[in-house]
């Protein structure tokens, strides 16, 4: 077995291990935790890739600012330990069978494309974050700048709902 | 024997680094305290720590060693875990920052290898040292919640507020020098800063980012070390453990060794913080000086030798006998020194670049304490004014108008 093949196993099972726990925990802020675990595995993975910058920004992003928010609210609101009802019996007869299905899907959706994503990673080894600079800003320019622009009314909504009622 | 070494060169040279720079950093930090209190004693017209040894110099052994043996309680009711791990988080996040600043351009070559100064060079440096000091926050933050306690919960909500609005702020600032480098590396970024010719075309302090065109970066500078401030919660920005409100923020509740790895990391991070600056505005490991002066290479003697043979005169009138030993023993190693380098010269040659990075660092530790000794707190809406409606808006702009004027002038 090869490091990076050593690596990867190691990663994954600390992504996967880390959204179980996700899952599990019963404490809010420890299942945060655990999504900052996740969040550094697939970094890592990234980086096993050769995407050092999206790496970098998985990090500084996910880890790093939406994290730090998800974990100040958590303790902003002072959140328990949350309590276990019943399981619903939708989660039971349909939850476990459409999981089941997605898993396969994208199991052999994968399996299928594998050989395109290996070859479109080998070309991009060179200088990824220029490469990456080019797809977003020439080839990809339109769709970049709308999503941003989606983003920004998607604040715009969140600041008019937040804000409160003035007196007319 | 010596086939396992040269197998597994790279990852002893590494290992050897790792250690030896550990020791360094670990050292530095005890002895920045030092100087921080003697420097602040002396703005207040105190003494500052004066009897553990000759001028206090023995205090940080002293303090670490009272670190060690206190006894280290657990509140009750704490979070175990999280408790226990976050001074780890804060204490490993803030030396991993440390591997990635390189010290010096050329390697030192040892048994046919070259060994470079620095444990690392990755061509994302920047973006990997913004990606730790981003996770950095949980250490502070984490210790807060954790600790089942009042203060501290408040100090850690006030830090993660703080981190996520000045972050922002932090990242935008660097983008100017990034453009101009059109790298990520460190490395890069120095190497870019040598042969720009800078304003009226001088090489030397006018090839630095801070001065050199097409637009100097002394925005992106004042809005970079003012937001590597607030992150490394430093006075004026030190509200997560402002002592006169929250007792102690978020370190309330720990005691012994515990307290003591906040401490190192917050002060890891102040040189971290030091280093950035000289390297991504001031030239990095650059001499201030154009090449062609290279009387200047004798500066590192010059300093040396006259503080060694101070140290000297002042040590034999101190008024302990250990005093009247040690100190002008420092002062004749001093003294050494500064005489080796003017006998050896292709040592002074190379030790140039670190002597620089290290002046500059010194610097800035320098204005850290200065601004500790002088400046009151801000309250908690300052802040987030200040963050978000100049700091950000400014870093903006600073990265609008480079960007505007490498495009209408060209690289430089």
């Amino acid at each position: 077995m090869s490091v990076e093949l050593i690596v990867f196993f190691a990663l994954a099972a600390l992504a996967v291990g880390g959204a179980l726990s996700l899952i599990f925990q019963r404490h809010p802020i420890h299942s945060a935790l655990s999504l900052i675990v996740v969040m550094i595995a697939l970094a890592g993975l990234y980086l096993l890739m050769g995407a050092e910058f999206v790496a970098a920004v998985q990090i500084i992003v996910y880890g790093g600012a939406i994290m730090v928010l998800f974990v100040f609210v958590i303790m902003l609101l002072n959140a328990g330990v949350e309590e276990r009802t019943n399981m619903s019996k939708l989660a039971g007869y349909a939850g476990i069978p459409l999981a089941l299905a997605l898993t396969s899907f994208l199991a052999a959706a994968l399996t299928r494309s594998s050989d395109a994503v290996q070859a479109s990673a080998a070309t991009g080894t060179a200088a990824p974050t220029k490469a990456l600079a080019m797809l977003l800003f020439q080839d990809f320019v339109y769709p970049f700048e709308l999503t941003s622009f989606l983003i920004l009314v998607a604040i715009l909504g969140a600041i008019v709902l937040a804000q409160r009622e003035t007196s007319r | 024997m010596i086939d396992f070494l040269n197998a597994h060169a790279e990852l002893l040279i590494n290992l050897v680094k790792t250690a030896l720079l550990l020791f360094i950093v670990l050292t530095v930090n005890a002895y920045l305290t030092w100087f921080e209190r003697k420097v602040v004693a002396h703005m207040q017209s105190r003494w500052g720590p004066h009897r553990v040894g000759p001028h206090g110099l023995l205090q940080p052994l002293a303090d670490g060693v009272k670190f060690l043996f206190k006894e280290d309680p657990t509140p009750a009711g704490v979070d175990k875990f999280v408790y226990y791990m976050a001074p780890l988080l804060a204490l490993a996040l803030a030396l991993t920052s440390i591997a990635v600043i390189p010290f010096g351009p050329d390697p030192i070559r040892v048994f046919g290898r070259d060994i470079y100064l620095g444990i690392t060079d990755l061509n994302i440096g920047i973006l990997a040292l913004f990606a730790i000091t981003a996770l950095g926050v949980y250490g502070v933050a984490l210790a807060g919640w954790s600790s089942n306690s009042k203060y501290p919960l408040l100090g850690g909500l006030r830090s993660s507020a703080q981190m996520i609005s000045y972050e922002l702020a932090l990242t935008m600032s660097v983008v100017g020098v990034l453009l101009m480098a059109g790298s990520f590396s460190l490395r890069d970024i120095i190497a870019n800063q040598q042969n720009t010719p800078g304003l009226f075309g001088w090489h030397g302090i006018f090839s630095w980012n801070i001065f050199a065109g097409p637009f100097p970066q002394i925005l992106g500078f004042l809005c970079f070390f003012v937001a590597a401030i607030a992150e490394t919660n430093r006075v004026p920005f030190d509200l997560p453990e402002a002592e006169s409100e929250l007792v102690a923020g978020f370190h309330t509740e720990y005691a012994s060794f515990k307290f003591a790895m906040f401490f190192i990391a917050e002060y890891t991070s102040m040189i971290t913080v030091s280093a950035l600056c000289s390297i991504l505005f001031f030239g990095g490991w650059l001499s201030p000086f154009p090449a062609a002066w290279t009387f200047t290479h004798y500066l590192p003697s010059i300093i040396l030798i006259p503080f060694g043979f101070w140290v000297i005169w002042d040590g034999i009138r101190y008024e302990t006998v250990f005093g009247r030993i040690i100190l002008p023993g420092i002062g004749t190693a001093m003294a050494a020194v500064g005489i080796a380098l003017l006998l050896f010269p292709t040592v002074n040659e190379f030790i140039q670049a670190p002597f620089w990075l290290l002046s500059k660092i010194l610097v800035f530790l320098f204005i850290y304490v200065w601004m500790r000794g002088t400046l009151p707190r801000l309250r908690y809406d300052q802040l987030m004014d200040f963050g978000w409606k100049l700091l950000l808006p400014v870093s903006l702009a600073n990265v609008v108008i480079t960007a505007g004027a490498i495009l209408w002038w060209g690289k430089p």
